[in-house]
C-alpha cells in the first residue's frame, strides 16, 4: 500500500466495545441454552407448559392446613372452614394421617418404647461396612463387620445376647476345624470337619450354653415378633439381609458360572437363569403357598424368614451375574500371575481375583440392592405390613378411611431420598474406580 | 508335585482327593449328588405333605368351568369356558403389555437419553429428573398413580351424553371416533368382511416390493454411485397397490365406531384403563433404564467420531445415525436385553390394577377358586421361565448381529 | 425357647424341625399362643390401630376363643392374610384357625379340606351406585361397568347373576377395596359390588354418602364363618362351641358386664348355669376349663356386644343386625343347647 491511503490505517486502538445485548449474560445464555433453534425452542416451552402443568396441579392440593387434622372428617372440616371446598367437596390433602401414623409407616407394630433399636442397629451397619467400602480404613476392623450381623439380629428381634454369641461361637469354631482340617489334611475334609463341627454344636451346645449363660449374666432385650415388623423398617431389613445373605452364595455361584467344570457350570447357570426367568412376585407368592409344602412335615416358620429366604436365593441370582461381570472385567494376566505363582485355585481366588473383581463390582452390587429395596413393596401382595401394605391397614381403621393419595405421596418421597443417595453413592464410587484404573 | 509320570502304574482312591486330575471329577460327583439328594429330598416332602393333607396334584382343574369373567381379553372367552383358556387368555395379555411395554420404553428411553445430552439447559434438567424421579421410586407406586390419574383427570361416558339443553360436557375426537373416558379409550375398531384376505395380502406383497426397491436403490448408489430417491417411491410401492385392491375389492375392511349406548361406549375397540395404567408405567419406567443405558452409549463413543464425521461434511443428524448410534448400539444392547427381560418380569406387577394377566388369571382368580395352589405356581414360574428364556435366546442373536467384527 | 425359634429355624432348618402333634389343642396350649389368620385390614372386621393392637368383629372371635382356652384374650397372634394366601395358611399350619370373613361354599368345606364351624355373619353381595345414575335395581344395569374386589367368591356371583339375567357387563377387578373406593368415587365403574356389610362400610366413608344408593338385590348368600382344618374334629369343635357360646349368652342375656356376676353362683336358669360351668362338665367334655366360657364372653362380651361396638348402628359402619339378629327377633342366629 502507499502513502496516500495511510489515513485508512487506525493507529490507535479502539476500546473495546461492550457485546451486543444478545451476546451477553442472562439473554446470551438463554439464546444459546434455551432457544438455539426452532426446535429448542420448541421443546423449551413444552418442558416449560408441562412442568407448570405438573405443579399446579399438584401444589394447590399439596399446601394444605390440615397437618394437625385427627381423622379424615377432621381434615374435611379443616379445610371447609378455610374456605377450600368446590363441587366435589373440600379440596386438599389430608396430611393429619402422617402425622398420625409416620411412626407405624418406619416402624411397623415395632414397640414404641423400643424404637431405638432399629435405629441404632441401622447406625452400627452403617458404620460396620464402611471398612467394606472405604478401603483406606484400617483391615483390622473387618473382623467388627463380621461380628455385627449377630448384634444387629439381636437388637431388632431381641432376646438374650448370649443365643446370637453362641452361634458366633459356633462359626468361629467351624472356622477353627476348618483351618485344622486343612493344615491336617485336605479342603475336602476340612471343610467337612468345619460343617460338622458347626453344625453339631448349633444342635446340641448352643442352645444349652446359652440357657445357662443368660441365668447367670442375663444380658436381654425385650423379645419382638417378626409380626410386628412393619413398614419401611421391614423394607431395609429384607432388601439388606437379602443382599448380605446372598453375597457369600452369589460369589459361589459366579464362580461356579465361570468354572471349567462342566455339571458345576451347568448346575449354576441353570440356577441362576430359573431364579432370574421368574418375576420375584412368583418367588413371593411361591415363598408363602408352597415353601412349607416342600419342607418336613410340620416345619413352620414365620412369612418373614421364609421371604428372607426367597429373597436371598432371587438376589443371589443377581449378584452372581455382578460378580461375573467383575471377574470377566478383570484382566487374564491376573489370573494367570496368580497360576504362576502356583498357588491353588482357592488361593488363587482369594488372594488375588477375588479381591480385585469384588472391589470392580461394588456399584453393581449397590445397584442390586436398590432395585432389590425398591421391589420389597411386592411383599404386600403376600400379607406382610411393608409401607404399601400398611396402607391398607391404616384404611381400615375408621378414622382413616377414604385417605388415599396423601400415603402413596409420603411413601414414594421417601423411597426417593433412600434411592436416589444410594444411586448418588454408587455412581461417585464408578467414578472413583474409573479413577483408580487409570 | 514333581514328575507323577511315573506312578501310572496304579490308581488310589486318595487320588480322588490329592489328585488334581481327578479331583475335578470327584467335586463335580459330590455336587451332582447332593444336589439330586436335595431335589429329592424336597419332592419327598411336598409327597408326603400332600398325602397328608388329602390333596394330589393333578392338572384336571384345567378343563373344568372357571366361571369367572376377564375383563380384557384377545380371544373369544366367557366365563363357561375353561379354567385352561382363561390361563391362555391370561398369557396373551402379558405377552400384549410386555411388547407394547418393550416397544414403547425403547422410544421413550432412546428420546430421553439423547435430549438429556441436549445442550437446551431446560429440556436435559427436566429429563434428568424424569429419569431420577422415575427410576427411584418402586414401579408399583407408578402403575398405582397412573391408574388413580387417568381415571381422576378423564371423564366419565356420561359426561359425552347430551344434557337436557343438547351440550354435553366432553366430546370425542377426530369426527366422534375416539373417546378418552375414564374406563379406558375407545377407538374405531376394523371389521374384516369377505375379500379382506386378499387386501391383506396385496399390502405383504408391496412391503416386500418395498423393501426389494430399497435394496436395489442402495446397491446402485454402491456399485455405479447414482443416487435413486429413497423415500417417495418406496412409500408409492406401499400404499398405491394396497388402496387400488381396497377400492376394487369393495372396500372390504371398514371401521366400527363407538357409540355411546346405556352406559358406556358400544363397538369399535376398547382400551381399559389397567391395560393404559400398566403399560404407561412399564414404558416410563423402564424408559428411565433405557435412557441411562443409551446416555452411557452414546457417551462411549469417543469425541474423535464425531469430529471425523463432521470432518467429512456429515450432517450433525446424519452423524448420530450413520457414525454415533451405529457404535453405540454395541454398548447399548446387551444392558437393553436385560432392560427388557425386567419389563416382561415386571408385567407381572398388573396385579396393582388387575389388569387381568396370566398371574390375575391363572396365578390369581383360578387358584383362588380351585385352591391348587402348587400346580397353578408351577406353571406360571414355567411360562415366566420359558419367556424369559426365549426373549433372551432372540436377543442374543440380535446382539451377535451387532457385534463389532474385530479384524 | 420362643427367643430362639427364629434362629433355631435360620440355622437348622429342616434338620431339626418339630412334628406337628395330631391335636391343635395340644399344639396352641403348649405354644401359649392362638394364631389367628385376619384380614390384613377391612373396616370393621380386622383392622390393627396405630399401636397394633387389632380389633374388630372377626378379631374378637380370635380372641374369644384364645380367653376359652387360656383364660386371656390377648393369648393370641394375629397373622394377616390375602384372599390368595389365607387357605394355605391355614392348611401349612401357620394358623390355627381363620377368621376372614370368608364364605362358606361346598367347595371349599370338601375339595379344600376345610371345616367351617358356623357362621357369626350373614352376608350377600350387593351394589353401591351413585344416585344420579337413576336405576333403581341391579337388572337395570345391562351393559353398565362394574367394579369387583378380586380374590373373592364375587367374581363368580357377578358372573352368575349377569348370566343368568341374560344382560351383560364389564367387570373391573379392583386388588384392595381402596383402589376400588378411588375408581368407583372418580367414576371409572358405574356400580361397585362386593358383600353387603363392606358397601355400607364403604359408603359411610364418603364425603356425600346421601348421593349413593345401595341396590335392593342381594345376589348370593356369603355366610362369613371361621374356619379350621379338616381333621381335626376336637379342635373344630371347640372353635364352634365358643361361637356358640358367644350367641347363646345374647340369647340368655349374658353380657361382658354380668358374666362375672351368673358364674359366682348357680342362677334359675339351668342353660345359662351349664354354660357359665356352674353346673355340669361341659368344659371338660372340648378340654378346657370350667369357665371357659365365662372367659369367652368377658373378653369382649357377647356376640351382640361385639357387633354393637365394632360395625352395629352406632359405629360408623352402622349395619343393622338384619339376618343377623337372634332367631327369637327373627333372625338367622340360633345356637344348639347347652347340654
Amino acid at each position: 500500500m502507499q502513502g496516500d491511503n495511510i489515513s485508512y490505517v487506525r493507529t490507535k486502538m479502539l476500546p473495546e466495545a461492550t457485546p451486543p445485548v444478545s451476546q451477553q449474560g442472562i439473554v446470551k445464555w438463554v439464546r444459546e441454552n434455551l432457544f438455539s433453534s426452532w426446535l429448542n425452542a420448541i421443546l423449551t416451552v413444552a418442558s416449560i407448559a408441562a412442568v407448570y402443568y405438573v405443579l399446579s396441579g399438584f401444589l394447590p392440593w399439596a399446601i394444605s392446613p390440615t397437618w394437625s387434622g385427627t381423622s379424615l372428617a377432621n381434615c374435611r372440616d379443616i379445610l371447609s372452614e378455610a374456605g377450600r371446598v368446590d363441587d366435589h367437596g373440600t379440596h386438599g390433602a389430608c396430611w393429619g394421617v402422617i402425622r398420625d401414623r409416620w411412626e407405624q409407616l418406619m416402624f411397623g407394630f415395632y414397640p414404641n418404647d423400643s424404637y431405638w433399636r432399629p435405629t441404632t442397629a441401622l447406625v452400627l451397619f452403617l458404620i460396620s461396612i464402611l471398612p467394606v467400602l472405604f478401603t483406606s480404613l484400617p483391615r483390622k476392623l473387618l473382623i467388627g463387620t463380621a461380628v455385627a450381623p449377630l448384634i444387629l439380629f439381636w437388637l431388632i428381634w431381641g432376646g438374650s445376647l448370649w443365643t446370637p454369641i453362641t452361634v458366633g461361637v459356633g462359626f468361629v469354631l467351624g472356622a477353627a476345624a476348618f483351618k485344622i482340617g486343612s493344615d491336617r489334611s485336605g479342603l475336602i475334609v476340612a471343610v467337612l470337619a468345619s460343617l460338622l463341627v458347626t453344625i453339631l454344636f448349633w444342635l446340641f451346645l448352643s442352645g444349652p450354653i446359652a440357657t445357662v449363660l443368660g441365668k447367670v449374666i442375663p444380658i436381654y432385650l425385650e423379645p419382638v415378633r417378626s409380626k410386628d415388623i412393619g413398614g419401611f423398617m421391614l423394607a431395609v431389613i429384607i432388601g439388606l439381609a437379602g443382599i448380605v445373605l446372598s453375597l457369600p452364595l452369589g460369589i459361589l455361584l459366579a464362580l461356579g458360572r465361570s468354572s471349567d467344570m462342566w455339571i458345576v457350570n451347568k448346575l449354576s447357570t441353570g440356577f441362576i437363569e430359573v431364579i432370574r426367568g421368574v418375576p420375584l412376585i412368583v418367588w413371593l407368592f411361591t415363598a408363602s403357598l408352597l415353601l412349607n409344602y416342600f419342607l418336613p412335615p410340620g416345619t413352620t416358620f414365620d412369612l418373614m424368614l421364609r421371604v428372607i429366604i426367597m429373597v436371598t436365593l432371587f438376589s443371589a441370582a443377581y449378584i452372581a451375574e455382578v460378580v461375573r461381570g467383575g471377574l470377566a472385567a478383570l484382566a487374564k494376566g491376573q489370573y494367570e500371575a496368580a497360576d504362576s505363582l502356583g498357588l491353588d485355585y482357592w488361593k488363587s481366588m482369594r488372594l488375588v481375583v477375588l479381591p480385585q473383581a469384588l472391589k470392580i463390582s461394588i456399584p453393581g452390587i449397590v445397584n442390586t440392592f436398590i432395585g432389590l429395596f425398591k421391589d420389597t413393596t411386592l411383599v404386600m401382595f403376600i400379607g406382610l405390613f411393608d409401607p404399601l401394605g400398611l396402607i391398607s391397614a391404616i384404611r381400615a381403621t375408621t378414622d382413616w378411611n377414604g385417605v388415599y393419595w396423601e400415603l402413596y405421596v409420603f411413601i414414594a418421597i421417601v423411597f426417593f431420598i433412600f434411592c436416589y443417595s444410594m444411586g448418588r453413592y454408587s455412581l461417585y464410587l464408578e467414578r472413583k474406580l474409573r479413577r483408580e484404573h487409570r | 508335585m514333581a514328575y507323577s509320570d511315573s506312578e501310572r502304574d496304579g490308581f488310589r482312591l486318595s487320588q480322588l482327593i490329592y489328585d488334581s486330575r481327578y479331583r475335578a471329577i470327584t467335586i463335580q460327583a459330590v455336587t451332582l449328588a447332593l444336589v439330586v439328594a436335595g431335589i429329592f429330598w424336597l419332592i419327598m416332602n411336598a409327597r408326603n405333605n400332600l398325602a397328608a393333607l388329602g390333596l394330589t396334584p393333578s392338572l384336571d382343574f384345567l378343563s373344568n368351568p372357571a366361571g369367572y369373567d376377564i375383563a380384557f381379553y384377545l380371544i373369544p372367552y366367557d366365563s363357561q369356558m375353561s379354567h385352561g383358556r382363561a390361563a391362555f387368555v391370561g398369557i396373551l395379555n402379558t405377552l400384549l403389555v410386555a411388547s407394547l411395554g418393550c416397544v414403547t420404553a425403547t422410544i421413550v428411553g432412546v428420546l430421553v437419553g439423547v435430549l438429556r445430552l441436549s445442550n437446551n439447559w431446560v429440556v436435559s434438567r427436566l429429563m434428568a429428573v424424569y429419569v431420577e424421579g422415575f427410576r427411584n421410586v418402586p414401579l408399583v407406586l407408578w402403575i398405582l398413580l397412573f391408574f388413580a390419574v387417568l381415571s381422576e383427570s378423564t371423564p366419565a361416558p356420561r359426561a359425552f351424553k347430551p344434557d337436557e339443553n343438547g351440550v354435553s360436557q366432553a366430546s370425542m375426537y377426530l369426527s366422534d371416533s375416539f373417546a378418552f373416558t375414564n374406563r379406558g379409550v375407545y377407538t374405531p375398531a376394523p371389521v374384516w368382511s369377505d375379500g379382506s384376505g386378499w387386501l391383506v395380502a396385496v399390502f405383504i406383497l408391496s412391503i416386500i416390493g418395498a423393501i426389494y426397491y430399497r435394496r436395489y436403490a442402495r446397491k446402485l448408489l454402491f456399485d455405479t454411485g447414482r443416487l435413486l430417491p429413497m423415500a417417495w417411491p418406496a412409500l408409492l410401492i406401499l400404499v398405491v397397490p394396497a388402496l387400488l385392491a381396497y377400492f376394487v375389492l369393495g372396500r372390504p375392511v371398514t371401521l366400527d365406531y363407538p357409540t355411546l349406548g346405556g352406559f358406556n361406549f358400544k363397538g369399535g375397540l376398547n382400551i381399559p384403563n389397567s391395560l393404559l395404567a400398566l403399560w404407561l408405567a412399564l414404558t416410563v419406567y423402564t424408559g428411565a433404564f433405557i435412557a441411562e443405558i443409551v446416555r452411557a452409549g452414546v457417551l462411549s463413543v469417543s469425541n474423535g467420531q464425531t469430529e471425523a464425521a463432521f470432518a467429512l461434511g456429515l450432517r450433525p443428524n446424519r452423524t448420530m445415525s450413520l457414525v454415533v448410534l451405529p457404535q453405540a448400539m454395541r454398548v447399548i444392547i446387551p444392558p437393553l436385553i436385560s432392560q427388557f427381560l425386567n419389563l416382561t418380569k415386571n408385567s407381572s406387577l398388573a396385579i396393582a390394577v388387575s389388569y387381568p394377566d396370566v398371574r390375575a388369571t391363572l396365578g390369581g382368580i383360578t387358584l383362588n377358586q380351585t385352591g391348587r395352589a402348587l400346580e397353578c405356581m408351577l406353571l406360571l414360574g414355567l411360562f415366566y421361565l420359558i419367556l424369559s428364556l426365549a426373549i433372551s435366546l432372540v436377543m442374543n442373536i440380535v446382539n451377535n448381529r451387532m457385534k463389532l467384527r474385530e479384524r | 425357647m420362643k427367643k430362639t425359634v427364629f434362629f433355631g429355624a435360620l440355622t437348622v432348618a429342616g434338620l431339626a424341625a418339630g412334628v406337628a402333634s395330631a391335636s391343635t389343642l395340644d399344639d396352641v396350649k403348649a405354644r401359649g399362643k392362638l394364631n389367628c389368620g385376619v384380614t390384613t385390614g377391612l373396616a370393621g372386621f380386622a383392622a390393627p390401630d396405630a399401636n397394633g393392637n387389632w380389633d374388630g368383629f372377626d378379631v374378637a372371635v380370635c380372641r374369644a376363643v384364645a380367653a376359652a382356652i387360656f383364660g386371656d384374650g390377648n393369648a393370641v397372634e394375629f397373622t394377616p392374610t390375602t384372599g390368595e394366601t389365607r387357605f394355605t395358611a391355614l392348611a401349612s399350619g401357620e394358623i390355627d384357625m381363620l377368621a376372614r370373613n370368608t364364605t362358606w361354599t361346598f367347595s371349599r368345606d370338601t375339595d379344600l379340606k376345610f371345616d367351617f364351624v358356623g357362621v357369626n355373619y350373614y352376608d350377600g353381595q350387593g351394589f353401591i351406585v351413585p344416585k344420579a345414575l337413576g336405576v333403581s335395581s341391579a337388572k337395570e344395569l345391562d351393559g353398565a361397568t362394574v367394579c369387583i374386589q378380586t380374590g373373592t367368591t364375587t367374581e363368580l356371583n357377578l358372573a352368575d347373576f349377569f348370566r343368568s339375567n341374560n344382560i351383560s357387563y364389564e367387570p373391573v377387578p379392583i386388588q384392595t377395596n381402596a383402589e376400588g373406593q378411588q375408581q368407583y368415587l372418580a367414576g371409572a365403574c358405574d356400580a361397585y359390588t362386593t358383600d353387603a356389610s363392606g358397601l355400607a362400610a364403604t359408603r359411610a366413608t364418603f364425603e356425600a354418602p346421601a348421593d349413593h344408593v345401595l341396590l335392593p338385590e342381594i345376589i348370593s348368600k356369603e355366610p362369613l364363618g371361621p374356619l379350621v382344618r379338616h381333621g381335626d374334629n376336637d379342635w373344630g369343635d371347640l372353635v364352634m362351641w365358643t361361637m356358640n357360646a358367644l350367641i347363646a349368652a345374647e340369647e340368655y342375656g349374658v353380657t361382658s358386664a354380668n358374666v362375672k356376676e351368673l358364674a359366682a353362683a348357680p342362677t334359675n336358669n339351668p342353660e345359662v348355669n351349664r354354660l357359665l360351668g356352674t353346673e355340669g362338665e361341659l368344659g371338660a367334655m372340648i378340654g378346657l376349663s370350667k369357665d371357659w366360657a365365662v372367659n369367652a364372653i368377658a373378653v369382649s362380651g357377647n356376640y351382640g356386644e361385639i357387633f354393637e361396638k365394632n360395625i352395629g348402628e352406632s359405629t360408623p359402619i352402622g349395619l343393622a343386625r338384619g339376618l343377623n339378629a337372634q332367631w327369637t327377633n327373627g333372625g338367622l342366629l340360633y345356637s344348639p343347647p347347652f347340654r
